[in-house]
């Protein structure tokens, strides 16, 4: 009976379920990429690490520790990674670059790729350096020009186009260029203040106990006294699989949206659709049919239908897997091995077939209800009214269960699943309240002299099961996501961005060295450049604190301090005054004090006395280069970290500090990108060591990566669009009926196909236009929450997010909406008297 | 009688195609309607009274033959040509009332007018008038759904009236409507029609409704199987 009634509706029916195609398409794919990354780190798990073991320190290996390498045998490879400007002699071309000086065989595991291929085995050998391909294409170099590490001019052997265990997007924020690790001394870049990486790769030939090696190496760590890092293959693996099952967790969760949306116009759908069918199945009830089996009917549809959907989406969610490397290629650092993913196919057929049932149960209950009367007398209002209050509201309750339990299956959190439930039903239940305040206003404020035509498309929006509030609630909550991506993407580039306004810094230089800081700031003072801070910075690290050693500290389980702050190198200032960015938030400041007055009064920032959980008075010991200082907590700071110039952790008086290592920065502001080039070399070429940090070049590789982040993000909530506007389409093909009534009756009454063409569009341009406005307010509320409680930003709206999205959304709604409606007025007028007949 | 028809139909055939076969719903008709008279199509289910009704009101082309209304000949005019037609001359009741069920009483009154481009505050005075003549003025706002049969019926008169047209097509006025209310409904339909010299058309299974017509014209398997002047008083009442 069930296939019986349903084979006169398949076209009908099959549109109700292509809203869950979407969502399960969305939902496969994700998933299914999620196991393709996890299979691909399982196999290539080597590469990502390019060894079997790392070991990394911050200065270069004392004898110890090379002793020890030397006993570990296997086969080794050096490298010395630090940032440095490097400079190109054909066209004076200069930028920051990520210089790692390699000696050995390093990566033992993947290829490292260069253009040509050779280039990778023969640059040690020939002295010649490996640039970044991206780098070379930006300033025009070609392999055999030249390349200026420092005090070093090597040739350059070749392109680098993939670096094992390397993203691409690496480059974006550091080009990479690889030198031989013979010519790191000639560069003369490494000096006092440098920061730079050495790290150690080994090659095992058997299978290492690797947990022994980390044992001595913590030892070894504590007799030295420095920080030293290992990493091996499992631990990258695991780093990466955690960062795969982030990234899968937060997609798919945008992708369930798509899904709930889906469930929403299934649910909105099949209301109609029984809502109609109440008479066949009361007209069954008085042939004998139990209330159960009139029921049964309907449910085996909806389950049969949901299954179908969900092998469909299952299926396109497989395919759509193919395109996904395109988006996330950026931030791999390996080519994806795509694999068919039993786990997504299972998960994809249960979730579809699981969600329409969910959602078709309200009206499929109140067909459990309905009596057999209505057979004889028409059912006025919705099918739903015969439910009790308390039935619906456990069924709604069920429902929420229901996504709970999902959100909290698909994030394997109990706490993030009940977070995004909350989030939705709040998202849900305010996108409805606004569409439903909205459609009131409209109506009521609704001039009554505008053109009838205008009106009656308006009022359109009233008719009996036109689901304009469903319709609203999906599309507006496309608009939401979307709106909110955009216009939080613009609030935090608006704020950077505010950084370098007016007379904000915008070039950085660092790692000057003493000598060097009277000449570079006179260098600046040629060129008509401002210096608007020259400020020292000394390295220290924590010994103690409140009289307990930081070991001490970080040994006891019950510490309430940041084991990150108690183990970071400080890179403190010396000063006499606060200056613009800081304001004192406790304690006194105190600007001057004479070296071997007792403890050293010191200011630090409240973040990191937050961290570090510190109070005025609170004595430290620092350890400045070996030399150990007594301070205590003089004061607290407020220190704006935003703004683009040095700020500090911790500020010392002046009079302390003076005599101890120091290296400089200096902050100043270009005019424009011609001089900041230009300055930039001239610094390069007499100063070599020195780095220079373009605040505008920073801001475009930050505008890049997000606009990367966000098109993978925007990718998903396009699934979110796609459902929203079939279930348009959908709702449209519902209300088909109806519509063909009314335009046909209006023809009868001499309307012209024109103006039916016109009372259609207006009510597509309302609702497009209304649920637009739903999302937007929604979406503006949630990002200034968003910027008022997470980014301390005031959020002002962009205007031309608003005005182009409220257009699309418009457009495409019209688009959709008449495109479906294309056979409602072309019937002939004669219909209005079938309709009557029939 | 005055020889000055309003609807003239002249050898008027239609068929229909079911699959593979064409299926003849009318037959060669031929009749004509002189202005002010009131005529009743009757007939068996499936005698073809809906599809003439409709043919006669320019909603549907015939396959062969010709229908003119008010001097203009239907079957050579386009649908919004037609539309037009309807909107200025032509007048309709249905069945099963056919209101707009989002605009309200008064405003479903006045959508023939406003179709027509006229201002509601142009309109609105005389829709006032009309559903106060139908014993609804105290339901001008007033959905569809939020009436009773009988009144939606006096809505849909009401309509019927607004543009003042020469003929009115009638399609089983009371078929949807208890004994009672269909007798006031005829009555309100009769009186209107006099009052405003309207002609009128209408299809009824209901013979005694038939019989208030000056004239009925009987249908079986699609041709004219009777036409008679039932009263030749009430049929020549409008043109004396």
């Amino acid at each position: 009976m069930a296939w019986r009634d349903a084979r006169s509706n398949k076209k009908r029916l099959f549109i109700y379920v292509s809203a869950i195609i979407i969502g399960v398409a969305a939902q496969v794919a994700i998933t299914s990429f999620r196991d393709s990354l996890n299979h691909t780190v399982d196999n290539q798990s080597k590469t990502l690490l390019g060894a079997d073991l790392e070991i990394e320190t911050e200065q270069s290996f004392p004898e110890p520790l090379t002793a020890y390498f030397d006993s570990l045998g296997g086969e080794q490879s050096t490298v010395i990674q630090f940032p440095s400007m490097v400079l190109f002699p054909q066209n004076g071309g200069t930028r920051l670059s990520n210089i790692r000086a390699i000696k050995g065989d390093f990566p033992f595991y993947g290829i490292l790729e260069t253009i040509p291929q050779k280039a990778a085995h023969s640059f040690q050998a020939d002295k010649a350096a490996l640039v970044d391909q991206m780098l070379m294409i930006q300033f025009g170099i070609e392999v055999g020009d030249s390349i200026k590490v420092g005090q070093v001019t090597l040739p350059i052997a070749g392109a680098i186009t993939k670096i094992p265990g390397e993203s691409p997007a690496a480059a974006l924020i550091g080009p990479r260029v690889i030198i031989p690790h013979s010519v790191v001394d000639e560069t003369k870049l490494i000096q006092f203040g440098s920061r730079v990486e050495y790290k150690r790769y080994f090659k095992f030939d058997s299978q290492r106990n690797l947990l022994a090696v980390e044992t001595r190496l913590d030892s070894l760590q504590n007799d030295l006294g420095i920080d030293i890092d290992y990493e091996t293959v499992a631990e990258r693996k695991e780093e990466l699989g955690e960062v795969i099952g982030n990234l899968a967790k937060f997609l798919n969760l945008v992708g369930f949206i798509a899904l709930l949306l889906g469930g929403i116009g299934v649910a909105s759908s099949i209301h109609v659709y029984i809502n109609r069918k109440i008479e066949t199945a009361s007209v069954l009830r008085c042939f004998g049919a139990s209330s159960n089996q009139a029921m049964n009917i309907f449910l085996i549809q909806a389950v049969v239908l949901g299954f179908a959907g969900a092998l469909v989406g299952t299926l396109l969610g497989i395919g759509i897997q193919y395109f996904l490397p395109g988006l996330f290629s950026g931030f791999l650092p390996f080519d994806v091995e795509l694999v068919i993913s039993p786990f997504a196919i299972g998960m994809g057929l249960f979730t579809g077939t699981g969600v329409a049932l969910v959602f078709a149960l309200l009206p499929l209950l109140a067909l459990k209800q309905a009596s057999p009367l209505y057979a004889l007398r028409k059912l006025e209002g919705s099918i739903t009214s015969l439910l009790s209050d308390k039935t619906k509201a456990v069924l709604y309750a069920a429902v929420a269960l229901a996504v709970f339990g999902y959100a909290a299956l698909l994030t394997e959190s109990w706490l993030i699943g009940g977070v995004f439930t909350l989030g939705m039903i709040i998202a849900f239940g305010l996108l409805l309240l606004v569409a439903k305040l909205l459609i009131k206003l409209v109506r009521k404020y609704f001039p009554s002299h505008w053109p009838y035509v205008w009106r009656q498309g308006l009022s359109n929006l009233y008719r009996p099961h036109n689901q304009t509030a469903t319709l609203m609630l999906s599309l507006g909550l496309g608009m939401l996501l979307i709106s909110t991506l955009y216009f939080s993407r613009d609030m935090l580039m608006e704020e950077l961005e505010f950084a370098t306004r007016d007379d904000a810094p915008n070039l950085v230089f660092i790692d000057i060295q003493p000598d060097q800081n009277q000449g570079l700031n006179e260098l600046l003072n040629e060129n008509n450049l401002p210096v608007l801070q020259n400020v020292p910075i000394v390295t220290m690290r924590l010994d103690s604190l409140r009289g307990k050693s930081t070991d001490a500290i970080d040994d006891d389980s019950t510490n309430n301090v940041s084991d990150w702050a108690l183990r970071r190198e400080y890179r403190s200032t010396y000063r006499d005054s606060l200056i613009d960015s800081e304001t004192l938030v406790a304690g006194e400041w105190i600007g001057r004090v004479d070296s071997g007055d007792g403890p050293v009064p010191v200011s630090a920032a409240k973040e990191i006395a937050d961290d570090l959980n510190l109070e005025i008075g609170d004595s430290l010991t620092f350890n400045v280069q070996g030399v150990p200082i007594q301070a205590y907590v003089a004061s607290i700071r407020e220190v704006d970290f935003q703004r683009v110039q040095p700020n500090f952790f911790m500020v010392f008086p002046a009079g302390v500090l003076e005599p101890a290592p120091q290296v400089f920065v200096t902050v100043t502001r270009t005019p424009n990108h011609k001089i900041s080039v230009s300055i930039q070399q001239a610094v390069v070429k007499q100063y070599p060591n020195v780095t220079a940090i373009d605040v505008s070049r920073i801001l475009a590789t930050l505008n890049e990566f997000i606009s990367r982040i966000s098109s993978a993000i925007q990718f998903m909530t396009l699934f979110s669009i796609i459902t929203g506007l079939i279930v348009l389409a959908s709702s449209i093909t519902t209300s088909r009926f109806q519509r063909i009534k009314e335009s046909v009756l209006l023809r009868t009454l001499g309307a012209s196909k024109k103006q039916i063409i016109k009372i259609l569009s207006v009510e597509y341009l309302f609702l497009g236009v209304l649920s637009a406005l739903a999302g937007l307010i929604l979406s503006v509320a949630a990002t200034w929450l968003l910027g008022y409680f997470y980014f301390d930003i005031t959020f002002v709206p962009n205007l031309w997010v608003i005005v182009i999205g409220t257009l699309l959304i418009t457009a495409l709604t019209i688009l959709i909406g008449m495109f479906n409606s294309r056979s409602v007025y072309k019937k002939t007028p004669l219909e209005v008297l079938r309709l009557e007949a029939n | 009688m005055a020889s000055n028809p309003i609807l003239k139909v002249t050898n008027l055939t239609k068929k229909f195609r079911s699959g593979n076969h064409d299926i003849t719903v009318l037959k060669h008709l031929n009749f004509s309607v002189e202005e002010g008279t009131t005529c009743a199509i009757v007939g068996p289910s499936g005698s073809g009274k809906t599809t003439l009704l409709g043919l006669c009101a320019g909603l549907d082309r015939p396959t062969a033959g010709e229908v003119k209304l008010n001097g203009v000949k239907m079957g050579r005019l386009s649908e919004d040509e037609r539309a037009k037609i309807r909107n200025e001359y032509v007048g309709f009741i249905f069945q099963n009332f056919q209101l707009v069920p989002t605009l309200t009483a008064l405003e479903n009154v006045m959508v023939p007018l406003e179709l027509r481009g006229m201002k509601t505050t142009e309109v609105k005075r005389d829709a006032e008038k009309l559903l106060f003549d139908v014993g609804l003025d105290d339901r001008l706002h007033h959905y569809p759904s939020q009436l009773s049969g009988g009144e939606q019926q006096r809505v849909a008169i009401a309509r019927a009236f607004i543009n003042k047209p020469k003929i009115l097509f009638a399609d089983e006025p009371t078929g949807n409507l208890d004994t009672e209310t269909g007798l006031t409904i005829e009555k309100l339909l009769f009186d209107l029609n006099e009052d405003k010299g309207t002609t009128l058309i209408l299809v009824s299974h209901d013979l005694s409704l038939a019989e208030k017509c000056g004239r009925i014209i009987r249908l079986k398997n699609g041709a004219i199987f009777e036409d008679k002047v039932v009263d030749e008083a009430k049929l020549e009442q409008f043109n004396s």
